[in-house]
């Protein structure tokens, strides 16, 4: 385990159990870094890294642009909301034009499935997936399976239920890809529309009730309902989605062991999880953002590693 | 390959005791003092001359360990990464007497991103270098140590290794120095 498989991050399908074992070990030395008082490495000085967001992200691009600045790599912003995009220019071209600029590396976000792995197909930089569509979202799988073996240890051997909308959810199929790789069972959880029909292809476990799969889990991923990308109706009300899949304290302390509870935020409170299991000390959330930098830093740096100097 | 045994266990153990007594010397019994090895092989050093020292002194002397995989200037001109190791320093730096230890002193660029990595915990008063071993007439840069177990005069092509009765099973340095043909 000594190099990353793979030359762009475009999902976690890609990578072997080895190069997620490199990237954790590689985060457990940035997590101290950015505990010091400077938390800063030069590392990456002689590299640009573009940071292309072609859909809405606040957590996720701040992230990315603290963990690249920590590495000490200068970066350049871009949202599509603002730029030529509008103006009817393609991926391509935009990115081509960014990289004339001479950047090293590209950090996208994009509303469609499979964008990542099609750009780094045509241009020559680094590719990293911030998320594309309903697709995956590698770095937050990545930073969820590392907070669970921060605090559970180890992730093999463990059992995982993510709880809400699989079907739009990138998150939901990284975490899977990441979690088995690992050598965690996986279960999903929700309303029978908003499961795929061949998730069990996958080899995960499905289940509709929610107490079922919070007696049998070892930790529990709530997901967003995303209400942004259901072009139709999947359950009656938000009220009663809330009601049969919600996690309430009531239901968190009755059961036979503490289990521990995750977010990928933005949080609905009161929707997915309510305020007091939010806000408990079974809730990692928090942890998962700040080792988000970590393990943002630990890809970063391994793929610009791959990156020779002329 | 030409193996030469440069110091054998003995010679480990007389260096390490003198080098504690002429820290002893500078730093008095340690009150401001620290010691930080450099990983990953300058905290094998270090693990010995605390334990040393302590048994002089007869109380604890502050130590810490040093990554510099992330300041070093090769990388992206290697093939494989450095990964790097636990960096565990618990104490504050800012004005004390610290000095960096590491295995052996070739071309001074470790001991150069040592310095960087080290000022991103503070602002220390003064800062030296001991080094079990010195290879002297490498230097890339201008650096020299201010406590020197043995002075080596080696070629570019020539080996240093220190090793460990805790990792390679004997205390001892050897000089490798490749076969010359014909």
């Amino acid at each position: 385990m000594d190099n990353l498989s793979v030359d762009h991050l475009t999902g976690i399908k890609n990578l072997t159990e080895n190069d997620i074992q490199l990237i954790f070990k590689t985060a457990d030395a940035f997590k101290e870094v950015i505990n010091r008082p400077i938390k800063k490495v030069p590392s990456l000085r002689d590299i640009t890294i573009a940071n292309l967001f072609f859909e809405n992200s606040t957590r996720t691009r701040l992230s990315f642009e603290l963990a690249e600045k920590r590495l000490s790599a200068d970066t350049v912003n871009f949202s599509a909301a603002s730029s030529s995009v509008k103006k009817g220019e393609t991926l391509i071209d935009t990115v081509n034009n960014i990289l004339s600029m001479k950047v090293d590396m590209v950090v996208m976000r994009h509303p469609n499935p499979g964008a990542a792995k099609f750009l780094s197909e045509r241009v020559d930089a680094r590719v990293i997936n911030a998320g594309d569509g309903t697709h995956e979202h590698p770095t937050q799988a990545l930073l969820d399976s590392y907070s669970i073996r921060e605090r559970l240890g180890d992730v093999a051997g463990k059992k995982v239920v993510i709880v809400g909308d699989i079907l739009h959810s990138r998150v939901a199929l990284s975490n899977i890809y990441c979690l088995q790789k690992l050598g965690a069972e996986v279960m999903v959880c929700g309303p029978t529309t908003l499961i795929p029909k061949y998730i069990g292809d996958l080899g995960v476990k499905v289940e509709h009730n929610l107490q079922k799969a919070l007696e049998w889990c070892d930790v529990a991923n709530m997901l967003r309902i995303q209400l942004e990308r259901q072009d139709i109706k999947y359950f009656p009300s938000l009220r009663e989605y809330s009601m049969q899949y919600g996690l309430t304290k009531e239901i968190l302390d009755n059961l036979s062991k503490k289990i521990v509870v995750m977010h990928p935020g933005p949080i609905n409170r009161g929707v997915e999880i309510t305020s007091d299991v939010a806000d408990s000390d079974q809730a990692i959330i928090l942890d998962q953002v700040e080792n988000g930098v970590a393990v943002r830093m630990a890809v970063i740096y391994l793929l610009a590693s791959k990156i020779k100097r002329q | 390959m030409e193996r030469q045994v440069i110091l054998n266990a003995k010679h480990v153990e007389l260096t390490v005791n003198r080098l504690c007594y002429q820290l002893i010397e500078t730093h008095n019994d340690f009150s401001n003092s620290v010691l930080i090895g450099l990983q990953p092989r300058g905290v094998n050093v270090l693990t010995r001359l605390k334990e040393r020292l302590e048994t002089i002194l007869g109380h604890e002397v502050v130590c810490g360990n040093l990554d510099i995989t992330f300041y070093r200037d090769d990388f992206r001109r290697r093939e494989i990464p450095l990964i790097p190791s636990a960096t565990n320093i618990d104490f504050v730096i800012e004005n004390k007497d610290v000095v960096l230890i590491d295995d052996v002193l070739y071309t001074g660029r470790s001991i150069r991103s040592g310095l960087d990595a080290l000022l991103a915990f503070g602002r220390p008063q003064k800062v030296e270098l001991l080094t079990l071993i010195d290879r002297r007439f490498q230097r890339d840069l201008p650096i020299q140590a201010d406590y020197v177990g043995k002075t080596v005069d080696s070629l570019t092509s020539e080996r240093v290794s220190v090793e460990w009765k805790e990792l390679e099973g004997e205390d001892k340095v050897v000089l490798f120095t490749p076969d010359t043909n014909g």
